[in-house]
């Protein structure tokens, strides 16, 4: 996240003042803005009908009772009000969902750092490492969901053959309220360890100058004291571009949990992600559930903009702060 | 949009010969556990039905049954599930591709009032979570009667393709020079002939990478066809394996290996089409990243 380019870069003929002031004065200038807004029209109309639209429609719904099937009631804020008050599973997917967070995101992260510096020593054959680390990125949420299924069968699953054999008790995994939730953080682990995170980080870790290493090592840093002074500072942002958005999609944790769980057992891995899910397409309470995604999106929000307030302390952009 | 260099440099003189050692098994144990559970899926497919519940498990099937893949049309709409992918992933790329180069275009060649503005709101949709503008466009399409078809997941697609990849491809027409459209415009190019003739064809790398990511994750997708499709003539191959998956065995007839094929099935196209295009997916994947 180094910076964005908001205007393009076409510095050449400043406008002369005059022409400025009258804005879309030449007929030319008046030609390329309607033919700006012609080529804008598929996202001008996009935006409007699949984004602005259902977020007003969304922020209306969330303050009415709505079945589908007969026409929706105002009921103001009863629906966040019972959200919070009356769900007995609000708070306890909440928890869940941090749960999961807590432990994927740190794990997830440094797990894929950690690949991406095996990645940078530069030995022959890492093209074919990375390609290997990334394939479980690729499998599809629910061929993973059902592979892990069979993988961590808790009587003939090969993991739990092998956790038998060195004699230690087998946990019944996806099968059991104490290890499904350890279960589903360890299939995400499989695919966040090789996935984007860790071609970010590679990137990364390829734009940090050998100079700085070399100096480092001059002044007599060992291979640690480079990590923590020269490059973890030198790839921060792409720490806090990885950590931003790998909250967000850990938060949002829904598919694998879906077919995997389905939730379970005993709500073990009710996942709020699941929880709006099943309150709109399991109950059709649309109201409630369009409360529950507004209210998912300000915890989201919530988190970013505190991390974005934070990154000042912590990520150095060597091209200077924007 | 600066090529990355995506091939790590040469090893440093510094690395001995024993280190480098250590690091390729603890690379090569990493490959192990990583693939392992591709390993132990394929060996399941091809297993005999009564040697799958078996303890301790057999790794290798002594005979291989390939003919378990056939069964797997006769079990389930397979081929179905499989056209419907392709015909979702097709249509909702071919939309991506064209509607955000268009858009892209826009936002990087035109001066107009309001643009700034609505950069930034491009922008600020990718932090929406999809769950706030799920039960709106649900409704939507219910009221158009398009529930249980494939619309729903392919049509959006042609409205502007979605934030990320607009802003990829404005990024990337920004790095080509100006000069070739004024050029143009001198010899009496209209806009569209510009975008046709001179900017998409220096785009391929950057379509191709908008193209293959958005075919990896159309494929992926599990939300949108489970929300939208309800028959299973209709379904896509996710909600289709999960179908198959949750279906119950008819009495005596065990069907887990046949599940496992039909995973191996699903996967493998996917993970074909990433060593072909693998180039640009990873760029685009970095780009996001160091951009972003």
């Amino acid at each position: 996240m180094v910076q964005i380019v908001t205007r393009p870069g076409r510095d050449a003929p400043v406008p002369r003042p005059w022409v400025r002031r009258v804005g879309l004065g030449s007929p030319a200038r008046v030609r390329e803005a309607i033919w700006g807004y012609i080529f804008a029209i598929p996202w001008l109309v996009g935006l409007l009908v699949f984004i602005v639209g259902p977020i007003l429609a969304s922020l209306v719904l969330s303050l009415t009772k709505y079945d589908v099937i007969t026409p929706p009631r105002f009921i103001g804020l009863t629906n966040y009000v019972t959200a919070f008050t009356g769900d007995d599973l609000f708070w306890g997917s909440l928890q869940r969902t941090f749960e999961y967070a807590v432990v994927v995101v740190p794990v997830g992260l440094s797990g894929a750092l950690f690949l991406a510096l095996l990645l940078n020593r530069g030995l022959a054959g890492t093209n074919l490492f990375r390609t290997l680390y990334f394939l479980p990125s690729l499998t599809p949420a629910v061929a993973a969901g059902i592979l892990w299924q069979w993988l961590f069968d808790p009587s003939v699953g090969p993991i739990n053959f092998l956790i038998g054999s060195l004699g230690l008790p087998k946990p019944g995994w996806l099968a059991s309220p104490a290890w499904a939730l350890p279960a589903v953080i360890l299939i995400s682990l499989w695919g966040i360890w090789g996935g984007n995170n860790m071609l970010i980080f590679l990137a990364g870790l390829q734009g940090v100058p050998k100079e700085l290493h070399d100096a480092a090592a001059v002044d007599g840093a060992g291979h640690w004291s480079q990590f923590i002074h020269v490059t973890l500072p030198m790839i921060s942002p792409t720490i806090f571009f990885n950590l931003v958005l790998g909250i967000i999609g850990a938060l949002k944790i829904f598919s694998l949990a879906y077919v995997a769980t389905q939730g379970g057992p005993a709500y073990a891995t009710w996942f709020f992600a699941l929880h709006i899910y099943r309150s709109a397409f399991g109950y059709f309470q649309m109201g409630y559930a369009s409360a529950l995604a507004w209210i998912f999106a300000l915890i989201l929000m919530i988190f970013t903009v505190i991390q974005v307030r934070l990154a000042n302390r912590w990520v150095y952009y060597a091209g200077g702060n924007s | 949009m600066a090529t990355i260099a995506l091939t790590p440099r040469l090893a440093t003189p510094r690395s001995r010969l024993p280190g480098r050692i250590v690091t390729y098994v603890g690379m090569t144990m990493l490959v192990v556990l990583f693939i392992f559970p591709f390993f132990w899926t394929a060996a399941s497919s091809l297993k005999a039905a009564s040697d799958v519940y078996i303890y301790p498990p057999i790794w290798i099937p002594g005979v291989l049954r390939w003919d378990n893949y056939p069964q797997v049309f006769q079990l389930v709409p397979y081929s179905t599930w499989f056209a419907n992918s392709v015909i979702v992933v097709v249509l909702q790329t071919l939309g991506v591709v064209i509607s955000a180069s268009l858009v892209a275009y826009s936002f990087a060649r035109f001066r107009y009032p309001g643009r700034e503005l609505l950069f930034l709101i491009t922008l600020g949709t990718m932090m929406l979570p999809a769950e706030v503008t799920l039960i709106p466009t649900y409704l939507l399409f219910k009221y158009l009667g398009w529930l249980n078809t494939l619309k729903p997941l392919w049509l959006p697609a042609w409205f502007g393709g979605g934030a990320f990849n607009i802003f990829l491809l404005r990024q990337f027409i920004l790095s080509l020079p100006h000069e070739l459209d004024e050029a143009a415009i001198v010899d009496g190019a209209s806009y569209a002939r510009i975008l046709w003739s001179i900017l998409l064809p220096l785009m391929k790398p950057a379509l191709a990478t908008v193209a293959v990511i958005n075919f990896i994750y159309g494929w992926n997708d599990f939300l949108g066809p489970l929300v939208y499709l309800t028959s299973p003539e209709n379904f896509t191959l996710a909600v289709g394996l999960r179908y198959f998956d949750v279906t119950p065995n008819q009495p005596g007839v065990p069907q887990l290996h046949l599940l496992m094929a039909a995973v191996v099935m699903g996967t493998v196209p996917i993970i074909a089409l990433f060593f072909i295009a693998q180039r640009y997916f990873v760029e685009g994947v970095v780009l996001s990243g160091i951009k972003g």
